[in-house]
């Protein structure tokens, strides 16, 4: 049984978080670098470009990198604070074996005994209950090389279908989406788009917060005269500027999308030579929103009608535009709906394949947009494959030099391996940077999970406090350990340089993999001797596929500051913008318009609970805060969750600024300060979700799953609020201390 | 990427596009002189009402009131007219500094036991580098180039010479605004919209989900 082996208190005295404050060798050092590392930022999908500075091994620094196009040399505080990240008190340098007996409730052991007993504990669990009661979870904070290999060890020496990521939690709705719509998983534009659009559209993307860099394209089209759209339930900071705020209902995205729809085609707003050569279907998505009219949207989403006919004819009157979506639209149990209904918009008005047009996810994971195509999906094999097609499975079968029949099929998804677990069908787990006790939804049902399992390890450079449940720690490596590249939201290739090497014990993840590999006797499947090998065969795997690597060479990535993928073959020149000429990626070169009828969120609020609560990020955290709530800097920014709720639901709830208060789903509780800000629905509250035990906003979020993409739905639940007598005050304090 | 002396590069503030991110409060600690001490101010404005935020720095007054108003003449200007920090073996804490500065910039820092505030980071701009706040900031709210960049790529006016009753002041930040037409000068540039009287359209009553709104 994975339980802590001892009490938490004990485990974050030991493993922190502890806050790092200062660069090594501090502040008044005045050392000089022996080396400035071009690289990229680890904290989300837009991949700035960066400089660390290193000595002695140690980062202890960073210098803008002008010169790099996507972000020229700009960053957000976790850019600037990213290199605190190394050198930290926290660091994992031992492999660790949970011991209850020990004060720290682990102890140290050489690797030979580690990855001996994580080998013999797959084995009898898989000799005792099937290969698939092994299961894997990633993360894509991984490299694309560490992405392919993740799942071609998950496949081969794993042997088990049950792998998948933490991108399930992130980016799969808008994937889904648009497989089904354009036939690929990619970001339709380079960012250069953005300026070149007269209309800009945000739904459910916080950009100040989360994506801060894109902030400065959407100026660069408003300086030309562009209009700005945001939809969103508050008046996020890049909405407070914005020509036209649409402030949504959680839950309620498709409705509105539909509505404009309607207004598009009543007013014939669309491009019918478009439509007529470029897409099927439209016909059956009109008809689906026959009944939407501007009124009847007001009354599902809140948004008055006049406002949405103004965004419709902003979107249908504007000769280009760009649609920007991200989490708030995706997270929802009909998130494909969601982007399926915006896509429409772009399909109906011609808006995609040309300069300044688009309807693009905003990947928001490090690597999201690689990772996702490089075959540690459930669903997916190398080069953005379907492991259900025949033809696929041939075709990865051949570069992996094993017999189709060896790969396994489709498995669950992320949160349904949460749940086999729970239920006793899968006994066994092996993690790599993914930290579900704080990032899946229903936190005390991913605990009750987590200690069920018969045997968990965890490799990863901190103690997360899914670790905290673990077996067998294995100290893995941080972004700036190891090289490889990763692929940015907008579809660019890049290289992750190494700056510094893995300190202590710590190993480079893939060799622990590989190492693992040998012990489960599937060695002769995994011969890299470096990151580089493994991108070599990458490029072979993913040939031929829509996310199609073949052409793509660490030093032409270095050398062009990026590619954007496909590129099919050496010398290709890569493909900045998709779908140009109204080439889709079907087979038939068409895109699919899809009837998006509306439905309601899994749980909707009533009297027992009346407020609907969603949730995000703040702009100094990063997911689930393993590694920013380790960085003084970025946790005084915002130390704690915070309740933001509208002056008259406070008037109603008698609760006023900084007060504590209860929130309470049908899934837990949680208590925490108001606050008290008139830019918030009155009928909604949002709480950021980076923070872990009683402060994680997920104790109460709802893990009803989208149908196609199996996204749980973070963002709309129901709940409760009291206000926390005075004589109730737990008074308690988790603050991270000092290191 | 370096500026040469003769682009004569220029420090902008538009303080509207500010996303409060606090990039530039974060970069400033970096910045090798400030050592750990950010030297930019962030105000949030009103954040019950708005998310409206505004980054300061100094605007490098041509004849700074900081400087006139030190009784112990530990502020200096440079002969690129950056005023730095109080001179520490001089500054005797008086705080006149900080309470004359039309633009609320010099800060008293007890723990340092000195007047410390913005320098435009020297270190970089004198070697042609841009300031670390300009570099970093992810919605150029802070900006840093020549005055022809700013005239190719962005909208609006650069202005440098303000009036705070009866005082005349000229600086070497500009600020930016719509038209240099005459009137009264709002460095926040509200963003007049109908929309944002009203948010959520609370008077419109398009907004009632089942909880009584309206």
């Amino acid at each position: 049984m994975s339980r802590i082996p001892i009490s938490e208190e004990e485990l974050i005295s030991r493993y922190g978080p502890h806050l790092n404050e200062e660069p090594p060798g501090g502040w008044d050092g005045g050392i000089v670098p022996d080396r400035v590392v071009q690289t990229h930022c680890c904290f989300c999908g837009q991949q700035c470009g960066i400089k660390l500075k290193v000595k002695d091994n140690e980062v202890i620094g960073f210098e803008p990198w002008y010169e790099f196009p996507f972000n020229e040399g700009k960053l957000c505080p976790k850019g600037v604070k990213r290199y605190l990240q190394g050198s930290h008190p926290d660091r994992l340098m031992h492999p660790l074996e949970r011991d209850s007996t020990s004060p720290s409730g682990f102890r140290q052991i050489s690797w030979d005994d580690a990855l001996n007993r994580v080998a013999s504990e797959v084995r009898r669990i898989q000799e005792e209950h099937g290969p698939d009661a092994f299961a894997m979870l990633s993360g894509v904070s991984l490299t694309n090389e560490k992405s392919y290999l993740v799942g071609k060890f998950a496949r081969l020496a794993l042997g088990t279908a049950n792998l998948d990521y933490n991108g399930r939690f992130c980016m799969v709705s808008a994937g889904a989406g648009n497989k089904k719509a354009l036939g690929v998983d990619r970001a339709p534009n380079p960012w250069s788009d953005i300026p070149l659009a007269d209309v800009v559209w945000v739904a459910g993307s916080n950009i100040a917060e989360t994506f801060p860099i894109t902030t400065s394209y959407i100026w660069k089209a408003r300086d030309r005269g562009a209009r700005l759209i945001v939809q969103d339930p508050r008046v996020v900071p890049l909405a407070r500027t914005a020509d036209l705020f649409l402030p949504v209902r959680p839950g309620s995205d498709s409705a509105l999308f539909g509505a404009v729809l309607h207004q598009l085609i009543r007013n014939d707003w669309l491009d019918h030579e478009f439509i007529d050569n470029h897409t099927v279907d439209f016909d059956q998505a009109a008809a689906a929103v026959a009944d939407m009219t501007p009124a009847w949207a007001a009354s599902i989403t809140g948004v008055a009608a006049a406002r949405i006919e103004e965004a419709a004819e902003l979107w249908g009157t504007s000769a280009t535009g760009m649609l920007l979506h991200a989490r708030g639209i995706e997270q929802q149990s009909k998130g494909v709906d969601n982007v399926l209904a915006a896509i429409n918009l772009g399909l109906a008005t011609g808006k995609f394949g040309k300069p300044g047009c688009g309807v693009s996810t905003i990947t928001g994971q490090g690597n999201g947009q690689g990772g996702r195509e490089q075959g540690h999906k459930c669903d997916q094999l190398p080069g953005n494959r379907d492991i259900s097609n025949p033809e696929h499975r041939e075709h990865v079968a051949g570069v992996w030099g094993c017999d189709e029949s060896e790969i396994p099929g489709k498995g669950l998804s992320a949160e349904e391996i949460i749940e086999a677990i729970h239920e006793g069908s899968i006994k066994g787990l092996l993690s790599i940077c993914f930290n579900p006790l704080v990032s899946a939804p229903d936190s005390n049902f991913t605990k009750e999970a987590l200690d069920k399992l018969e045997f968990y390890s965890v490799i990863d450079f901190f103690l997360s406090e899914s670790a905290q449940h673990a077996d067998m720690v294995l100290p893995g490596s941080l972004h700036e350990e190891d090289e490889g590249t990763a692929t940015s939201g907008e579809g660019r290739i890049i290289k992750i340089n190494a700056a510094t090497e893995p300190p202590g014990e710590a190993r480079l993840d893939w060799e622990i993999l590989v190492d693992l590999a040998e012990r489960l006797d599937r060695g002769q499947y995994f011969p890299f001797q470096s990151s580089k090998e493994i991108f070599e065969e990458l490029r072979l795997a993913s040939a031929g596929g829509t996310a199609d690597y073949r052409g793509v060479t660490w030093e032409r990535v270095e050398a062009e500051m990026g590619l954007f993928w496909p590129v099919p073959e050496e010398g290709h020149p890569g493909t900045p913008r998709l779908f140009e000429g109204g080439k889709f990626y079907h087979p038939d070169g068409k895109a699919r318009f899809h009837p998006i009828p509306f439905r309601e969120s899994a749980e909707v609020v009533d009297d027992e609970y009346p407020i609907w609560l969603t949730t995000g990020r703040v702009v100094s955290q990063y997911l689930s805060g393993t590694q920013t709530r380790r960085i003084g800097a970025l946790v005084r920014q915002y130390p704690e969750p915070l309740c933001e709720m509208h002056p008259q639901l406070a008037a109603q709830l008698g609760v006023s600024d900084g007060d504590l208060i209860t929130v309470t789903s049908r899934r837990g509780d949680m208590v925490l300060p108001a606050q008290v800000v008139a830019t918030i629905r009155p009928d909604t509250v949002f709480i950021p979700f980076h923070w872990p035990g009683r402060k994680a906003v997920n104790q109460l979020t709802n893990r009803a799953l989208d149908p196609i993409s199996r996204m749980p739905e973070f963002k709309v639940s129901a709940v409760r609020i009291d206000r926390v007598d005075d004589s109730q005050r737990a008074g308690e304090s988790s603050e991270p201390r000092p290191a | 990427m370096k500026y040469r002396p003769n682009e004569a590069p220029v420090f902008v503030i538009d303080q509207s596009r500010c996303i409060g991110c606090e990039a530039c409060v974060q970069g400033c600690m970096e910045c090798g002189t400030h050592r750990g001490q950010s030297l930019i101010h962030l105000e949030r404005i009103d954040r019950a009402t708005t998310t409206q935020t505004a980054p300061m720095v100094c605007m490098h007054c041509e004849d700074p009131t900081c400087a006139q108003v030190c009784p112990a003449d530990a502020i200096k200007q440079d002969e690129g007219g950056i005023v730095h920090s109080a001179l520490k073996p001089r500054c005797i804490g008086c705080s006149n500094c900080v309470i004359a500065c039309p633009f609320g910039v010099p800060r008293f820092m007890a723990e340092l036991d000195q007047m410390m505030k913005c320098d435009m980071c020297i270190d970089r701009t004198s070697e042609g580098l841009k300031p670390m706040c300009a570099s970093v900031c992810p919605s150029e709210a802070l900006w840093y180039g020549t005055r022809e960049e700013f005239a190719d790529n962005r909208r609006g006016e650069l202005i440098r010479e303000f009036r705070f009753g009866r005082q005349d002041v000229r600086t070497l930040v500009y600020t930016v605004v719509d038209d240099l037409a005459p009137g009264p000068l709002d460095v926040l540039r509200g963003f007049e919209r109908s929309w944002l009287e009203d948010p959520f359209d609370l008077e419109g009553g398009a907004h009632d989900a089942g909880l009584g709104f309206s």
